[in-house]
Order: C-alpha cells, then sequence, then structure tokens
C-alpha cells in the first residue's frame, strides 16, 4: 500500500485505540456510574421495573373480588401445565348454571415466567408480581392458590 | 531515609562476621530465594486483586468486595481453592512433559529478577549484560508454553500453544529492538549503567522522539509476549477455553496463572528500569532544588510506583480493546511493529551520534 496511506493509517489506528482509553478511563475514575446494587443490603430501596416477571398471581380488588371466569386459556397456554384450572358449576340469581372458577392451581416450581398466560388471558385477570425470591425449605409451599379463600368474580367481566 | 540498601548491608556485614565467608554466602543465597519465592507470592495477591478491581471499575461495575474488607482475602481465598482441588492429568499425556511445564515457566520468570534493580544497590546479580540476558531468558518462557500445549493430549491446547509459540517469537523481536533503542543511548548493556545514566532525567523524555516510539512499541510488544490484553488468543477465555492450559487444574493451573501475573510485573520492571528511570527519582535537568525534594522519597517506591503504573496501563489495555485474530496479530507485527521499530533504531543511533538527545 502507499506510503501515506501506511501512516495515516497508523495514526488513525493511535486515535481510535486514545479514545476508546478514554471512555474507559473515565469509567474507572467516576464511581458514580457504577450500576451494580449491592442486593442483600438495598431490599428496602429496591425499585424493579413494571415489567419484571417474578411470579404469577390473580389481580383482587377491595371487594376481594377478581376478574377470571375459568375459561382455562392460560392452562392451554402454557408450555409445560404449571396452571390447573379447576372448575364448578354455579347457580346464577336466574336459575341458570354457569361454569365459574372453583381453584386456580399454580406450580411455582415449575414455572419459567415466559408470560404466555398473562398474554392469552382475555379479562386480564392475572399479572406478573415483582418479587424474586421465592425461596422455601418445604417444597409443598410452591405450589399455591392463586385466587383468595372467599372471593368471587366481579360483575361485569363476563 | 528508609533505604532497602541499609538492611541488606547490614545482614551482609552481621553474616559475614559471625559466620566464615562460605557459609555466610550459603546463607545470603538462601535468604535471596526465600524472598524471590516471597516476592512471588506477594505480587500474585496483589495482581490478581488489583485486576479483578480495575477491571471491575472500568466495567462501571464493583469487583470483590464481600470477602474481607473491601474484598481484599478475595485471592487468599482463590489461593486455597486451587491448592485443594484435583489436580487431574489427562489419560495419554505425556507425564513427564505435563508436570514440567509449570515449572519450566516459574523459573524462567525467577530467573529474570536476578538482574532487575528493586532499589538503590538492590540488585542480585549486576552483570555486565544485564540486558542481554534479560532479553535472553525472557525467550525461554515459550519452551514452557509449548510443552504445556503439546504434553495435554488435546488438540485445542496444541493450537492454542502454536498460535501463543508463533505470537511470542514474533513479538520479541520488536521488544528486542525497542530495547536497543534505549542502550544505544544509554551505551551500555549493564543495568546500573543505564539506570545512572537517567539520573538528569529519564530517558523517555532525553530520548524525545525515538525513546517515546520505542516506548509505545515496548508497550505493545510486551503485552503480546506475556499473552495478555488484546493479544490474548493463545487462551482466548471464551474462545479455546483456556488454550494451552486448559488440561491443568489445581496446584499447576495456580503456578501458570501466578506466572502469567509475575510476569507481567517482570516486563514492566523493564519498561520502568529502561525507559523510566528505575529506582531513579524524578530529576528535571539541573534544577537542583526540585531534584532534592524528590530525592526524599525512597528508591524502592519510586521503581514500584513506575512499574504498578506500567501494570495499571497494560490492564487498561485488556479492558478497553477486543481481542485480535492470529492474522491480525501477525499482521500488526510483522507490517507494522517491525518496520517502524526498525526505522525508529537508525533514528536512535542518528540522534545518539549526532548528539541531538538532552
Amino acid at each position: 500500500m502507499g506510503l501515506k496511506k501506511y501512516f495515516s493509517d497508523v495514526f488513525q489506528a493511535t486515535g481510535s485505540l486514545l479514545k476508546g482509553m478514554r471512555r474507559t478511563g473515565y469509567y474507572f475514575t467516576h464511581h458514580k456510574e457504577i450500576i451494580t446494587q449491592q442486593y442483600p443490603d438495598n431490599r428496602d430501596q429496591l425499585n424493579l421495573a413494571e415489567r419484571f416477571r417474578g411470579e404469577v398471581v390473580m389481580k383482587h380488588d377491595e371487594h376481594n373480588e377478581h376478574a377470571c371466569t375459568g375459561c382455562t386459556a392460560c392452562e392451554l397456554a402454557c408450555p409445560n401445565g404449571t396452571i390447573k384450572i379447576i372448575t364448578k358449576f354455579e347457580t346464577t340469581p336466574e336459575g341458570k348454571k354457569k361454569k365459574a372458577l372453583d381453584t386456580f392451581i399454580y406450580h411455582l416450581e415449575l414455572c419459567t415466567m415466559c408470560n404466555l398466560c398473562i398474554e392469552a388471558c382475555p379479562t386480564d385477570a392475572i399479572k406478573m408480581a415483582q418479587n424474586f425470591e421465592h425461596s422455601v425449605y418445604d417444597r409443598s409451599e410452591l405450589t399455591k392458590r392463586l385466587n383468595k379463600p372467599g372471593s368471587k368474580i366481579r360483575e361485569g367481566v363476563e | 531515609m528508609f533505604s532497602l540498601e541499609g538492611i541488606t548491608n547490614s545482614i551482609h556485614h552481621w553474616l559475614y562476621s559471625t559466620f566464615g565467608s562460605t557459609t555466610a554466602l550459603i546463607f545470603e543465597m538462601v535468604i535471596v530465594a526465600l524472598l524471590a519465592i516471597t516476592l512471588f507470592a506477594l505480587l500474585g495477591l496483589i495482581l490478581v486483586y488489583m485486576e479483578r478491581k480495575v477491571s471491575a471499575y472500568m466495567q462501571i461495575r464493583m469487583g470483590p468486595n464481600r470477602v474481607g474488607p473491601a474484598g481484599l482475602l478475595q485471592t487468599a481465598a482463590d489461593t486455597l481453592k486451587l491448592a485443594v482441588k484435583e489436580g487431574l492429568t489427562p489419560n495419554g499425556a505425556d507425564k513427564l512433559l505435563f508436570n514440567l511445564a509449570p515449572f519450566m515457566v516459574i523459573i524462567v520468570s525467577m530467573l529474570i529478577l536476578a538482574p532487575m534493580a528493586f532499589a538503590k544497590n538492590f540488585q542480585i546479580w549486576d552483570l555486565n549484560i544485564g540486558v542481554l540476558y534479560i532479553s535472553a531468558i525472557s525467550s525461554l518462557s515459550v519452551v514452557g508454553i509449548l510443552m504445556a500445549g503439546w504434553a495435554s493430549n488435546n488438540k485445542y491446547s496444541l493450537l492454542g500453544a502454536m498460535r501463543s509459540g508463533a505470537q511470542i517469537v514474533s513479538y520479541e523481536l520488536s521488544a528486542g529492538l525497542s530495547i536497543l533503542t534505549i542502550i544505544v543511548f544509554s551505551g551500555s548493556l549493564q543495568v546500573s549503567e543505564i539506570i545512572e545514566s537517567q539520573r538528569n532525567g529519564w530517558w523517555l523524555f532525553k530520548g524525545h522522539i525515538p525513546a517515546l516510539i520505542s516506548f509505545v512499541i515496548f508497550i505493545i510488544a510486551v503485552t503480546a509476549e506475556t499473552n495478555r490484553a488484546p493479544f490474548d488468543l493463545a487462551e482466548a477465555e471464551s474462545e479455546l477455553t483456556a488454550g494451552f492450559h486448559t488440561e491443568y487444574s489445581g496446584m499447576r493451573f495456580a503456578l501458570f496463572f501466578l506466572a502469567e501475573y509475575v510476569n507481567i510485573f517482570i516486563v514492566c520492571g523493564i519498561g520502568a528500569t529502561l525507559f523510566l528511570g528505575g529506582w531513579m527519582p524524578f530529576h528535571i535537568g539541573h534544577w537542583e532544588g526540585f531534584n532534592h525534594i524528590m530525592d526524599y522519597i525512597p528508591s524502592s517506591i519510586w521503581f514500584m510506583g513506575k512499574t504498578f503504573f506500567l501494570i495499571f496501563l497494560i490492564m487498561w489495555f485488556r479492558w478497553t480493546f477486543p481481542r485480535l485474530r492470529i492474522d491480525q496479530l501477525l499482521n500488526l507485527e510483522w507490517k507494522y511493529l517491525l518496520p517502524i521499530s526498525m526505522v525508529n533504531l537508525l533514528l536512535a543511533t542518528l540522534v545518539a551520534i549526532l548528539g541531538w538527545h538532552f
């Protein structure tokens, strides 16, 4: 290659190398930029994003009512059978028999937090919570029932 | 002021007055050997911790900070772990070479310690061809690496060792030529005389352009020599597992690991001696007042400060630049570094003959 290009290559290379070093040098000297969070000590100030996928929970409002109709769309969408829906037949005030949710069984030990069940739900009844500390000493505590005792479906959801 | 030569002198006098001259000499040799081993151990601890902390802060994170105050005991924990790990010899490995390779690498590092001057009058062996000795012994490190790669009975280790061998042998040329530039300026191969010639200023400043160019080439070449920084193809952690030392575990791996960090210290020590004045304080020409103040800082602190500055520079390189491919690496050496260092040597000779340096 020509002599001019040879030297311009060398100078260009040196310039870009020094630019890179300036960036890392900046990070080395400016400790405010550190993004590591000192985990066990900062539990009080932890602020996770809204879209963080912790575990699946069912939304209940202040009257202890949820929006789950027992349609089992989430059970069908789940890739590894984490959700099991048990339905029962209820008689409405008019006397008709309608299907309603009895128990929403959720196996936390199997869940991969893939979010497919939440996407599948037509009534927006379940969501992902923001906690990630799921360790327990007894495995049976990981099989959860998501609908709270004494709760029923909210009027107007169906 | 505190000086190491005071301690060595008093020990020397005490030994020679208490025992016969042969016994005293043997005692002195034993003491020096123990000091060298202690230095290695300390350096291993300090440099590994420094690397982890420096790399962490450059990557906007904190390094080890749980084991001991500010993570200071982390390396001790790591050393304990390596010591109790199982040292597995792979099936079909050449047992003699496999076991010998880590020791070869450590022995080379220890041999280079001999002519290095850590403080004023604090050299193990001030031989009159000091720099030639250093250059020659550092070439022997290739043997240890090739032994490790071959004896592992592993295609990928062999490949890593061959790449490393090619890299080290090529970059030795540029490193040698840049060392020669300083030899041309100072006129002597003896380490103490080179340091003495920097009494009125370090060669990096006195030798202006040729010394600056050869300093830059020297730093690049020794980063490649020690398989570090952007030139760590041989042990590319994410590519060849660990290259030539893949099959090593436990204490043998610890020796390779230690040898790598000690090699960095040694080549930075050589760079500090040749370009930055060794243990000489920062003097400017004949400014008596300034020079006098600089003299108050002990010479060992000057030497260590300069060496650790160069070590920091090399660590900075590692965590800034992406890795070079083997062909880019050899390209850099043979087409850029070698011609430039040859022309630079001619330039330095011209400057030295005409007396155009300070």
